[in-house]
């Protein structure tokens, strides 16, 4: 039976070869059948790891908090210089200028992606807004997202900012940032499941030196991620607590 | 943790307290009547040992707090307190962590030069193999309507 990688479901499909790819290189570097298994949304992926399906993950902050607290995966590495900060957006012709002229009912266009609507919902409180005030309307991606936006079918939409920045030019110039988090500190991991514990090391040392070769920067360049750092405990209990204080 | 002077204020009009802590110690403050408006999108971050020492402070604390880093590690996180929180309020929240429970609450926090600014803060106990090894707080931005709540509130338990 093949050990199981899977990604945030929120990873841009540009990138879907280079995971393939990626994998490629962790099967070789490990000696190990490993399946490549995208999943398409959240809550499909949130089973998979229930089921203890899941060996290894690039995971989101809000998965990676619960993998390492409820399942004891262990955390390895964090994408060099990248941290998770969500957008939420209107039409660039709305008259609405800032949050706080948000008033409760209006439609929000989400993703079930966890840590960016957690964020953008936090966003939201300034305005008095909450789960039982604005009407969700939750779709399978951010491109819809930004659709329902343009159609005028949603007031806000929420989204991941990488994924943001990664619209077509043409529906970016339609949509404007009402507000952008500025976080830092919450960012995505590389996780491997408790069976894996004992071969930590040999994958931490896979990541980290992928940038030390041509080939291993062509890769990392595939996937969108500019460099593997190694996270040590503290820094990954420190996220944890971090996100459990923006849990309700 | 030294007091405040009038020169702290920068020349806007303040006015002077004296504030005496729950470990005894005492400190004189200038207060000014000005609120600087939390940042959009932004979370301050901090975390204490389990004494309420500042250990760990992110930079949108630094900017609004009005001190430096130096200036806020090695010190007691009551540095921010504003003259206009009921003691009550902290005897609240130090009660709640001390039972492992996360706190939630309204802050009006003193700023290094005597301003002021209102946050929602969360606070978490740091637990590592089973020791409370300190405490993690996140503010954020708070709505008016529950900051004109709370001011409310505290008026009246002060």
């Amino acid at each position: 039976m093949p050990r199981l990688f899977t990604v945030s479901p929120d990873f841009n499909m540009k990138y879907m070869s280079g995971w393939f790819i990626f994998n490629t290189l962790l099967q070789k570097a490990l000696g190990e059948a490993i399946h490549f298994e995208p999943y398409e949304d959240f809550d499909s992926q949130r089973k998979a790891i229930e089921a203890d399906r899941v060996d290894i993950i690039y995971a989101n902050p809000y998965d990676a908090s619960m993998l390492v607290r409820e399942k004891g995966f262990v955390a390895l590495a964090r994408p060099r210089l990248k941290s998770d900060e969500a957008v939420i957006a209107v039409r660039a012709d709305s008259p609405i200028t800032g949050v706080e002229e948000l008033l409760p009912g209006i439609r929000v266009a989400t993703t079930d992606d966890p840590d960016v609507h957690m964020m953008c919902m936090i966003m939201l409180e300034p305005a008095d807004l909450n789960r039982d005030n604005v009407q969700f309307i939750t779709k399978d991606n951010y491109v819809v997202v930004a659709k329902e936006l343009l159609k005028s079918q949603a007031d806000v939409g929420f989204f991941l900012s990488e994924t943001f920045d990664d619209l077509s030019e043409v529906i970016r110039k339609q949509l404007r940032v009402l507000v952008k988090s500025q976080i830092h500190v919450v960012h995505h991991m590389f996780l491997i499941s408790p069976q894996l514990a004992s071969r930590s090391e040999e994958i931490t040392r896979v990541l980290t030196n992928m940038d030390n070769s041509d080939a291993g920067r062509r890769i990392l360049s595939d996937i969108g991620i500019p460099g593997w750092d190694p996270v040590d405990i503290e820094e990954v209990e420190f996220m944890i607590d971090l996100m459990s204080t923006l849990v309700d | 943790m030294r007091d405040m002077t009038p020169e702290d204020l920068q020349g806007r009009p303040g006015q002077e307290y004296t504030l005496n802590y729950f470990d005894g110690f005492s400190r004189r403050i200038w207060v000014v009547d000005e609120e600087v408006p939390f940042p959009e999108g932004k979370l301050i971050v901090s975390r204490t040992d389990p004494s309420g020492v500042i250990t760990q402070a992110n930079q949108a604390f630094i900017d609004m707090s009005g001190f430096s880093a130096e200036e806020l590690i090695g010190q007691q996180h009551y540095i921010l307190r504003h003259p206009d929180m009921p003691t009550v309020a902290f005897k609240g929240l130090w009660d709640t962590i001390a039972a492992g429970t996360k706190w939630h609450g309204y802050v009006k926090n003193l700023r290094k030069d005597g301003r002021y600014y209102w946050v929602y803060a969360t606070v978490v106990t740091n637990i590592r193999n089973g020791k409370v090894v300190g405490y993690t707080s996140v503010r954020r931005k708070p709505s008016r309507a529950k900051v004109l709540e709370a001011e409310a509130l505290y008026q009246t338990l002060r």
